[in-house]
């Protein structure tokens, strides 16, 4: 597995595509948007004033690098490999998706758009958003399905302070994928001064290889940081799968490795057997959504279904391309645990560490719970905590009858 | 072999423009469709477009969102639209039907399946939304191979690079959207879409259509004057949406509709 003769990990191609997933599938209107915005980042990315700022901002305003630690306790109790924890949990804003958003916005910036749009679903993306658009003074509009923003009230209050304006999405199942499809819009009419910052490594070319690129500090830090830590790059790496930014930020540093195992783990919901749940890489087929090719979940007449999870985070139909491709590829393997495995190592986490992390991370931790077990003492394993529960303390209590 | 060729021609020969009436098949319900085509010629039509319901519909409006949804409570996807036609063709042959909609229902029923069930049913092309000719050429090989047409959108930010690409591998007709923004949106300013379209047929010898924002007998006229078609989509599916509740009316009342657009548009 994973020595790469043909270069299959080192995607996109010039048209966006890894493999047969991702390209551009959008109106006519957004393509020459898209070309643009290709044409900035591609000059940009390499521009060493430009990342110097973007760095500059990475350390003073995200509070980056985010350290790795060692859950010394959960590893004893769980009586396996070392379970380490990349803490995206501690950057500005609580989670990973700030990487991104500071990025995009930069280069808004420098493409001279004054007004920036986005989607949210957990809110965090939202509020990543909002945080950015606040500090460079740009007029900043976030779309939120109207089921999210009742089960996030409290971020979306955070995104209004910040200056927002929060806009509730009633169409189609009104969660994350009708707040994509309501920021297309938005993008489509307003494209001469708006910039769309979305949020994960889906989207048509080239945000998925962009997001990515902004998020892969994760994993170049926590490469460096293992290696100072334990002389060797860890044996496993676990990351929960939405849209997949954060898995893919920690992933694609060690796509060359092949001695490092990577795992993907998907929202199972109320199980996979009940349908209610989103896991298009788990129980889905590939189509076309949202300007990509990639894992969906449809039914037979290519209706995007509803998905279903504890975590409005990772309740989404379709998942980047990339992984559709790296699992097609065999070099990572993606699997799904359920809402309730999910709150169980959310409670694990919380009394044993003293860490209280989001739901969409306790997904990648319930894997890693079932994982380090099989594996030797002197093993291995590092977790992407890509974000903090506070935002869910909501929910958690709901769930156990408390009402706060 | 697609009618749409043939039927541009004629009108070319009488000095006509083309009325091109969008409504989303099964909107509000399945029955409604094919004698609502039926009206819709009679009034007038010159090439039906009609809508393919999906659930994520990225380039439309809050008008035909709601169709779809409308649409897609009763169930109506690429394959009960494809039965609409098989049945519309029973007693129309000769007027031209392209299936508007985005990809994935047509991913999922196969480039060369969908191609040999859309011409067996009737159909003449496809307008595929989220399909540019980047992505396009795998489902352009198979409709082609049916003798079906493949419609594209070129869009007020479409570059002369764009134009000459979508030269290439259009047929039948190229559909202009006159404005930036979603189906039903804004105002269309004939004189800004006359002067886009000149690059545009420097470079396109198909005939062209332009449709977002034609609503009253005055701008479609004008339109007329400019393009080979005038294409009306939510101006007809929001006098559809008032009668939900009285489907067996709406033949009759978009048909009335239609019947104004003609006969401005002739007059043009």
């Amino acid at each position: 597995m994973a020595t790469d003769p043909d270069n299959r990990f080192d995607g996109p191609d010039a048209r966006g595509h890894f493999g047969p997933y991702g390209g551009m599938f959008v109106p006519e209107t957004l393509m020459h948007p898209l070309q643009e915005l290709r044409q900035a980042y591609e000059r940009y990315r390499s521009d060493p004033q430009f990342l110097a700022e973007l760095n500059a901002d990475l350390r003073d305003y995200v509070g980056r690098p985010s350290p790795i630690y060692h859950a010394e306790r959960w590893s004893r109790e769980l009586g396996g490999a070392q379970i380490f924890l990349k803490r995206e949990d501690l950057n500005h804003t609580g989670a990973h998706k700030i990487n991104n958003t500071i990025g995009q916005a930069l280069l808004a910036r420098r493409m001279g758009k004054t007004r920036i749009i986005a989607e949210t679903g957990a809110g965090q993306h939202g509020v990543a958003t909002a945080t950015v658009a606040a500090r460079l003074g740009l007029q900043c509009v976030v779309y939120m399905g109207e089921v999210d923003l009742a089960r996030q009230e409290a971020n979306v209050f955070r995104m209004r302070l910040l200056g927002a304006e929060v806009v509730a999405v009633k169409s189609g199942s009104r969660t994350l994928k009708d707040a994509l499809n309501e920021a297309m819009r938005d993008w489509v009419t307003n494209v001469d001064d708006t910039f769309y910052i979305i949020g994960t490594v889906a989207g048509p070319h080239p945000y998925p290889a962009m997001v990515r690129d902004f998020q892969t500090v994760i994993g170049r830090e926590a490469r460096t940081q293992m290696l100072e830590r334990t002389g060797r790059l860890p044996d496993a790496l676990v990351a929960c799968v939405g849209g997949g930014s954060n898995a893919i930020g920690l992933f694609h540093p060690f796509l060359h490795d092949p001695e490092v195992a990577l795992y993907g783990v998907e929202a199972a919901g109320d199980g996979l057997a009940t349908g209610h749940h989103a896991a298009p890489l788990t129980a889905g087929r590939p189509g076309v959504l949202h300007g990509n090719r990639t894992y969906l979940m449809e039914d037979d007449d290519g209706q995007i279904i509803e998905t279903h999870s504890v975590s409005a985070g990772l309740d989404y139909p379709g998942v980047g391309p990339e992984h559709a491709w790296l699992k097609d590829l065999g070099r990572a393997v993606y699997d799904a645990v359920t809402d309730d495995e999910a709150l169980a190592a959310f409670h694990a986490l919380t009394r044993i560490e003293g860490i209280i992390p989001a739901l969409e991370s306790s997904h990648a931790l319930a894997y890693a719970a079932k994982l380090a077990p099989t594996m030797a003492r002197d093993r291995s394993i590092l977790i992407n905590l890509s974000g903090r529960g506070d935002k869910d303390m909501h929910t958690v209590a709901s769930r156990q009858g408390v009402k706060l | 072999m697609s009618r749409i060729p043939g039927m541009f021609a004629a009108l070319k020969a009488e000095g006509r423009t083309a009325l091109i009436p969008f409504v989303t098949a099964g909107d509000p319900n399945p029955e409604v469709t094919v004698p609502l085509m039926h009206a819709m010629v009679a009034a007038g039509a010159d090439l039906l477009e009609l809508g393919v319901p999906f659930s994520d519909p990225i380039a439309d409006g809050p008008v035909i969102q709601r169709a779809t949804e409308r649409a897609l409570a009763h169930h109506v996807s690429l394959r009960q639209v494809l039965d609409m036609v098989r049945t519309f063709r029973q007693t129309n042959a000769t007027t031209p039907v392209v299936l508007m909609g985005y990809l994935n229902p047509i991913e999922v029923m196969g480039y060369a399946g969908f191609a040999a069930q859309a011409s067996a049913a009737g159909v003449d092309g496809a307008l595929v939304v989220d399909v540019p000719p980047e992505e396009g050429a795998d489902l352009v090989a198979a409709l082609r191979a049916q003798g079906l047409d493949l419609v594209y959108l070129l869009a007020p930010t479409s570059t002369a690079d764009r134009i000459e690409a979508i030269a290439q591998v259009a047929s039948g007709f190229v559909y202009y959207v006159s404005v930036k923004g979603v189906t039903g949106a804004g105002h269309l300013d004939v004189a800004e879409v006359a002067q886009r379209l000149v690059p545009i047929r420097e470079r396109i010898s198909l005939p062209l259509g332009v449709g977002f924002g034609i609503k009253d007998p005055q701008t479609a006229a004008a339109v007329a004057r400019v393009a080979d078609a005038v294409i009306v989509g939510s101006a007809i599916v929001s006098r559809m949406e008032q009668l939900a509740e009285d489907p067996q009316a709406i033949p009759g009342v978009i048909g009335a509709y239609l019947g104004t657009l003609r006969s401005a548009i002739d007059q043009r």
